[in-house]
Order: C-alpha cells, then structure tokens, then sequence
C-alpha cells in the first residue's frame, strides 16, 4: 500500500498538471477568445478604440490601392454589412487578394482609419483544381455557393 | 463475447494476437501510405488559391486527427483500466502516449510550415493552435506522470486520471473553429453537408488518414507487446516467449 505522503504528491501532481493546462488554455482564451473583431463589431463601438487589435473580414473587392512607394497599400475590409478602411506597410502574404479573407492587426485612428503593423491571410475551407474553380466562375457562381458553405464570414 | 474479451485481454493471448497482426498491419500501413503519397503528391491537382503548396494537407490533416483520435483511444483504455483493472488496458493507454504526442508535433510542425507562406505567420495564438498545443503538453504530461511514478499500477491510475481530464480539450479542439473566430479555417471534411474538398484531392487524403490509422495500430501493438513482455517477465508465459 502506498503512503500517505505519495499520495498526496500524486494528487498534487494531477491538479497542477490539470490546472496548469486549463490556466494556459484559459488565459489565451480570454485574450484570443475573439481572434479578431469584424467591421460590425467596430462600427458598434465592441473594439477597444485607441488599442491594438485584430480586424478580420474580406478585402473588398476594388478597394485595393497601392502607392507609389510600391510598400504602402490601402484597402477596406468588410463583413458585407460595414467596411473599414485600411492602411497597411509591408509585405503581404501570397493569399492576400481582394475578395479573400484577412485578419489585420492595428490600432484604429480618430479619423476611422485602422493603421495595420500586421496583415495576416485567412484562406476559406474550400480545396478545388484551378479548372473546377475557373468552370464555377464562369457558371456565375462562386466557390462557396456551389459546394455549400455555410456563408459563415472567415 | 465477454469471455471472448477476457481471453483477449489476458497478456499471453494479448501478446500471440499483437504478434501476428503486427507484419499485417504494417504491410498495409506501407502500401496505404504509400499509395496515399503518390496520389497526394503526384495525381492530386494544384489548389485553385494556394498552388502546390496546400499539398502539405496530405500530412497535417491526418496528423491532426491521429492527435485527437490516439488521445480518446487512451481515454478509454485509461478508463477501463481504472473501472475493470485491466493490465492490458494500461499497457495500451502506456503505448499510446508517445504515437500521440508524436502525431500532435508533426501536426503543429506541418501547421506552422503551411501557415507560413499562407497566412503570413509561423504561429497565432487563436483558439485552434493553442488548444491543439494544450493536448502536447497533456501528451508530455501524461508521459511525465507515468515515468514519475515507480509503481506501475499507480502510475497507470494517475495518467488515466489525467488523461480522462484531458478529454475535456478534444471538442474544444475540433469546434474552436466554429465557436470562436479565428484564423485557422472551418472543418472541409467533417461538415455535416458535402465536404467542400473536390474528390480528386479527397480520395488521397482520406487514404493517407487510414494509413496513418494503421501506422498507429501497427505501433501501438509493438510498443504494447515489448511493455508486457517487461512487465511480466517474472511469469513462466513471458520466458518462454522470449526464449522462442
């Protein structure tokens, strides 16, 4: 039979391992529980104004706009309900096109402007060859709207 | 059927059934995977997004569902072991540990690898990484209280219980995409309507997925059969099976 004491080491061991796990689960939760606020949520004052946060949605389409220094580009991120504009300098990741999903992360100006120090691609849940794709465009329909998504924003 | 299990679970019996599926299993996991890389890598077209580069897929999602899979496997011997005190439970939840945390590396290696190029960034801390590498640091933990412990009744009790506890996570793993927003995209295979993966890429991933579930099988059962060997070595079954 085991001593008391091994026990008790035993069952310390299980609580902080446990509690280690929910404390770290717990704490990214809460900062990240949101990855990222969408346009709604900004334009319903949710955001933290004036902080660094994270803005996720899809580039709008023809609002991509680059300036001359080739480094610096503007472009609005939407739910399709609202949009913000977006200014951004640096390098995009590949994914990173107009109608595609983007989380940004920044601080909102007063002028309701969200001033991006990161630009992240988010690529939707679909996998198809170049020709399904192209043969569904041309069909008049979008990716999405034939294999069934959901319509959930990225 | 129960006497059935009870012979199965007896080691000896455990321990001639492990051996002579072992060359099978491990035939098949190497013609599956095999085939399941030709057909990933070679016949699978391009993404119309990402390019040859979403061929990474091949590996990480079978690897992230192995993660999750090998983890409720181990819950669940865990479990019988502390219900019907069965060794041959403990030895398989023991085996499982390290194929687990192995197949959670190489899921959260081949993430950062495919997140990279696509989203900009090696990591994020949203709701679906960090949860799969809260079950790393449950595998590790698991693994940890097993070496812990010199009983090994004991320590198989103690990593059950925590590994019960740690089942709480696997949900939270497969619908953090849905509950919360985060980068990482929703399921394409899992979801209740067509999965949104044209065919052609589909048939190579699912079998890789059963290849990597064989893989698995095929390990597990090694790995069970030298623990029970060591286990029992004193018994007169276990001496004469390392003799012959």
């Amino acid at each position: 039979m085991k001593s008391g004491k091994k026990r008790l080491a035993l069952v310390g061991v299980i609580l902080l391992g446990v509690g280690a796990a929910a404390a770290l689960a717990f704490t990214a939760f809460r900062q990240n529980m949101l990855y990222f606020f969408s346009p709604t949520q900004v334009s319903a004052g949710e955001a933290p104004i004036g902080h660094t946060f994270r803005l996720g949605g899809l580039v709008e389409t023809g609002s991509l706009k680059r300036h001359a220094d080739g480094l610096t580009v503007d472009f609005a991120i939407t739910d399709t309900a609202h949009r913000v504009p977006v200014t951004y300098s640096g390098v995009l990741p590949d994914l990173f096109r107009e109608g595609q999903g983007t989380v940004a992360l920044g601080k909102l100006g007063p002028d309701g402007r969200f001033a991006a120090d990161e630009v992240l691609a988010k690529h939707d849940e679909n996998y198809m060859p170049p020709e399904v794709a192209d043969a569904l465009k041309t069909a008049g329909a979008g990716p999405a709207a034939v294999t069934g998504r959901t319509g959930r924003l990225p | 059927m129960w006497t059935w299990l009870q012979r199965i679970a007896s080691p000896p019996h455990f321990y001639r059934l492990a051996g002579r599926l072992v060359p099978w299993l491990a035939v098949l996991t190497t013609l599956l995977v095999a085939a399941g890389l030709v057909g990933g890598l070679g016949f699978s077209p391009a993404d119309y997004q990402q390019g040859d580069a979403f061929r990474i897929i091949f590996v990480h999602v079978p690897s992230a569902w192995m993660s999750m899979f090998i983890y409720v496997v181990m819950a669940i011997a865990g479990a019988i072991f502390l219900v019907w005190n069965q060794k041959v439970a403990d030895v398989l939840a023991g085996a499982s540990a390290p194929i687990g945390a192995s197949f959670t590396f190489l899921a959260l290696v081949t993430g950062a690898v495919w997140g990279k190029p696509m989203w900009g960034a090696w990591w994020v801390w949203d709701a679906r990484l960090t949860s799969e590498l809260v079950l790393l640091f449950l595998y590790l933990g698991i693994i940890a209280l097993r070496s812990a412990i010199e009983d090994r009744r004991n320590a198989g009790r103690a990593a059950a219980v925590l590994s019960l506890v740690g089942v709480v996570n696997i949900p939270i793993i497969h619908y953090s995409v849905m509950w919360w927003n985060t980068l990482h995209q929703g399921p394409t295979v899992t979801k209740l309507d067509s999965p949104s993966i044209h065919l052609s890429m589909l048939i190579p991933l699912l079998v890789m997925a059963l290849g990597f579930k064989l893989f698995y099988a095929t390990t597990v059962l090694m790995r069970a059969r030298c623990d029970l060997l060591s286990r029992e070595r004193e018994s007169p079954w276990a001496e004469e099976a390392s003799r012959s």
